[in-house]
């Protein structure tokens, strides 16, 4: 079936089958390889994309399922300010290891500083606490996520 | 609609006949040793060309970019960082120009000195890259100096290098490396270089350099295996038995045909070390699982091993009452036992772990006629090209394998047997049989990934640690029980010495502690049929846990405080000593611990251990609530690993390698039931997350030795410090691992 929706900003027409996860249209299909497979189940949040704003994981979020929404993925997430802040403060702090789990950590700490500017130390536990990195680069995550609110704010 | 990839096929790709012959017929120089040069057509190429590149570790193009090729695999642990500083420091680079890509596999190019093959591993990639990497930037400057030279007709010696500019200050003539480099490149590649002492060096030892890695993985931009898309790639999900040992009786693939997408199912053949199975081909990733999971495969299990682990463990528990092969002997343990005034006897159990890279394993493999083209995070590019080349028959330097970042790897993608490349390669061959060329990915989903055996090993310790009337450790006994990782590898003569599997004894073989008597002793288990591998630190996850805890616990019988008993038996062991003090005095040893909350109780423990010629020392914070749950609170480290190169790269490495220790020491345990793995997935196979992880202070000492490793030696000391601080708080020692919370046996 054809699935129109808008990825980063551009409409977009995917033929997959409906069941299809957003994650491997997203990937297979629509070649935006940023988004990353860690284990299909919505245990890791490697895959996390926003929907309206709205952080999901896209590998139990079938592509039928958003239908006429706003997808935003990691390759489209610097078209804004929070975006932004978020991956210079990535940087600032060389956050990254093996960096396969980072597209998911930035998309929940871009949505977790949008819904919240000021985090305290619990509020970013509580909302990373979906996205595993076995580099456990956990510490400076949150060093990174209290830079980017300081330099929002 | 096809994304672009681009490896970079020089230097010296494989299949190119004349600079084989040229690297072989130069290995006997001086320079071979350190920097095989490019042969005699990269050179001409370069002359004509924009490009300089005065060998295979660097180029230097028009534009002033110097692009650095990495003979070590990028999986986290910063090696691209680190080489390229190495490169860069000694060519005075401008840091915001260096890019690194990862090299081909080349084994007389890219030879890793500490393996004697191409590969990463053993947390040696500085230590075996620090002159080489050196030399390979000094050789570059020199010759952007002499063609500066040549050009303004002035004494190379009066001319400076900083910063990517070359400057000659009585005649006030600059120019960029990118302005120099086809002039350098007709330069004679000088036979000798001086290399910077260490109070020179400006890169090397900076607290903070961007990593070289990092804005592209922060932008998603970093090509990992996973994301290789090839014309008319078609992408594999296999079907493994649940069973190792199994093989496929029949399959009936109409189910997995029906699905839309998918091309062809293929059964690939298995060997002793690797599976046999069924793949289904499809155009993408989601159709291919589908198939796969729509498959009905009837398994021959008649050579199935269906061991349970607690029966495993039963059987090392008896096979501990026997005495096993001496991996050290020193004095006369059973002497010093019967004349001991205290015996402390305990049993230590370690289950199998899993790897769980975030990347689950998969590989790219295009064949052609009497060739093989592969794409990996590749960590062991020898051995894997020479496994694919007598695989198909056809000469390694048939086999070409393209660098990509790796998600992970943790030794899993250093496999002593190259299952997963092979089961690739075999899984195209299968295809190609059926007329299908196209490139196939081999994808494997988190359950295969977890399933997939190579773990590392089940142990089973049996101590004894005798102690006089004073305190005193007068004997010193292990008999370690378990599988050898290394018996089935190729580097089997090196690593088996008189039996003994080094790997399955370092870290208690070799004790630091000064013990008059030293009885260390290993049972190698060859009947279980779980494959092993290497795991982030090796023999040192379970060695040092022992090591640590029982002489804890020996300074408890003493009566004496657990960092001055380690000192009084480290006397001679300088960077152990500093390390120890280093930790112990940033952590605020013997200063009392804020107390804890609601009937909570707080507690401290110390462990230092050498692993990869790295001293690392842990102090770790607990709480243990009423209920027995455990919080850990805060790690501070301190470690000797000679030079930082990249301190920030240090810290990181300990950071993660404390995350990981604790993700296994809290979590870790894979178990057989009848043989299957009962684990899948990230919800019954845990890792830690972000709110588990404790608040990490790391302190280097300082050092201008030469550099040791860093990647490893985080992990060892983390769990039996944590041990140690829950004996401190509750009086529970811990035993086995993973620790079982709520704890038992708490009294509030």
């Amino acid at each position: 079936m054809t699935i129109r929706l808008n990825i980063n900003g551009a409409d977009t027409a995917i033929d997959a089958p409906g069941d299809m996860p957003l994650l491997w249209a997203l990937r297979d299909l629509a070649r935006l390889t940023g988004t990353k497979y860690g284990c299909g189940m919505a245990l890791c949040g490697a895959c996390t994309v926003h929907v309206d704003g709205t952080p999901v994981r896209a590998c139990v979020t079938p592509v039928s399922a958003v239908a006429g929404r706003r997808v935003t993925t990691i390759e489209g997430v610097g078209a804004d300010k929070v975006g932004q802040a978020v991956q210079a403060a990535w940087d600032a702090l060389n956050v990254v290891q093996c960096g396969y789990c980072q597209s998911g950590q930035q998309m929940s700490a871009v949505a977790l500083l949008r819904a919240n500017p000021r985090p305290s130390d619990a509020d970013i536990d509580n909302a990373m606490s979906g996205n595993l990195c076995r580099c456990a680069t956990y510490e400076r995550i949150r060093a990174a996520i209290r830079h980017a609110a300081q330099a929002l704010a | 609609m096809t994304s672009q990839i681009t490896v970079e096929r020089s230097p010296g790709a494989p299949a190119d006949p004349v600079r084989r012959r040229f690297v072989q017929g130069s290995a006997g120089l001086v320079l071979g040793m350190y920097l095989a040069p490019l042969g005699a057509a990269r050179a001409a190429q370069a002359a004509k060309g924009a490009d300089f590149r005065p060998n295979a570790f660097v180029r230097i193009g028009t534009d002033g970019i110097v692009t650095i090729y990495a003979k070590h695999l990028e999986m986290g642990q910063g090696a691209y960082t680190g080489l390229a500083t190495l490169l860069a420091e000694e060519l005075d680079a401008d840091w915001e120009s260096v890019r690194v890509e990862g090299a081909p596999a080349n084994t007389e190019l890219y030879k890793n000195f500490a393996l004697d093959m191409q590969g990463t591993g053993g947390s040696t990639a500085m230590s075996n890259s620090y002159e080489q990497m050196r030399r390979a930037g000094a050789t570059a400057r020199a010759m952007l100096v002499a063609a500066a030279a040549e050009r303004w007709r002035v004494p190379a010696g009066e001319i400076t290098v900083a910063k990517g500019i070359v400057s000659h200050a009585s005649s006030g003539r600059r120019a960029g490396f990118g302005e120099l480099a086809q002039a350098a490149a007709r330069q004679s590649v000088p036979a000798q270089v001086r290399l910077k002492s260490p109070g020179r060096f400006g890169l090397i030892g900076k607290p903070v350099l961007r990593r070289a890695d990092g804005a592209d993985k922060v932008r998603a931009r970093a090509l990992f295996t996973q994301d290789v898309q090839l014309p008319g790639m078609l992408v594999a999900v296999p079907a493994h038995p649940p069973r190792f040992g199994a093989t496929v009786r029949r399959v009936d693939a109409s189910k997995a045909l029906a699905v839309p997408g998918v091309r062809a199912v293929v059964q690939f053949e298995g060997s002793a070390t690797r599976f046999a199975g069924v793949a289904v081909l499809a155009d993408h990733t989601w159709a291919a699982r589908k198939g796969r999971d729509a498959l009905a495969v009837e398994w021959d299990e008649s050579g199935a091993y269906r061991e349970s682990s607690d029966g495993i463990l039963a059987r090392y528990r008896e096979i501990a009452a026997r005495p096993g092969l001496a991996a050290t002997s020193k004095g006369d343990a059973q002497a010093a036992f019967a004349s001991a005034a205290r015996i402390i006897e305990a049993d230590f159990e370690f289950p199998y772990l899993a790897h769980a890279s975030m990347e689950p394993l998969n590989c790219v493999v295009r064949l052609g006629d009497g060739q093989c083209e592969i794409w990996n995070g590749e960590q062991f590019q020898t051995p894997d090209q020479r496994s694919v080349a007598d695989y198909l028959r056809i000469p390694p330097e048939r086999v070409t394998i393209h660098q990509l970042y790796a998600g992970g790897s943790f030794g899993r993608r250093a496999s002593s047997t190259a299952d997963y490349v092979l089961e690739a390669v075999a899984i195209a061959r299968a295809a190609r049989a059926q007329g299908i060329r196209a490139p196939i990915k081999m994808a494997w989903m988190r359950e295969d990934d977890m399933r997939g055996g190579y773990y590392r090993p089940m142990f089973l310790h049996r101590a004894r640690v005798g102690l006089d009337a004073k305190g005193r450790i007068t004997a010193w006994q292990v008999r370690i029980v378990g599988q050898s990782i290394v018996e089935s590898s190729p580097f089997a003569p090196v690593a088996v010495k008189n039996g003994v599997d080094i790997t399955s004894v370092e870290g208690l073989s070799d004790l630091s502690y000064d013990v008059p008597n030293l009885q260390v002793e290993l049972h190698t288990v060859r009947d279980v049929a779980v494959p092993v591998l290497w795991f982030r630190s090796v023999g040192h996850t379970h060695t040092a846990f022992t090591a640590e805890t029982l002489v804890d616990e020996a300074a408890v019988a003493a009566g004496q405080d657990p960092v001055a008993y380690r000192r009084a038996l480290l006397k001679g062991r300088p960077r152990h000593l500093a390390a120890l003090e280093l930790a112990t005095q940033r952590a605020g040893w013997g200063k009392p611990l804020a107390p804890g909350l609601d009937g909570s109780r707080r507690g401290r423990g110390v462990a230092v251990h050498e692993s990869f010629h790295s001293v690392a020392a842990q102090v770790v914070e607990v709480t243990v609530a009423a209920d027995g749950a455990l919080k850990v609170d805060r790690v501070v480290c301190a470690i000797d690993c000679g030079i930082a190169i990249n301190p920030d790269v240090v810290r990181a490495q300990m950071e993660g390698g404390i995350g990981f220790a604790l993700s296994a020491a809290l979590h870790g345990a894979i178990t057989l039931k009848d043989g299957v793995v009962e684990q899948s997935n990230f919800h019954d196979y845990r890792v830690i997350r972000i709110n588990e992880m404790p608040r990490v202070e790391v302190h280097i000492v300082p050092s201008q030795a030469k550099p040791t490793g860093v990647g490893e030696p985080g992990v060892p000391p983390l769990a039996p410090a944590l041990a140690n601080a829950i004996f401190n708080a509750v009086g529970v020692r811990v035993r086995s691992l993973p620790i079982r919370t709520p704890l038992a046996g708490v009294r509030a």
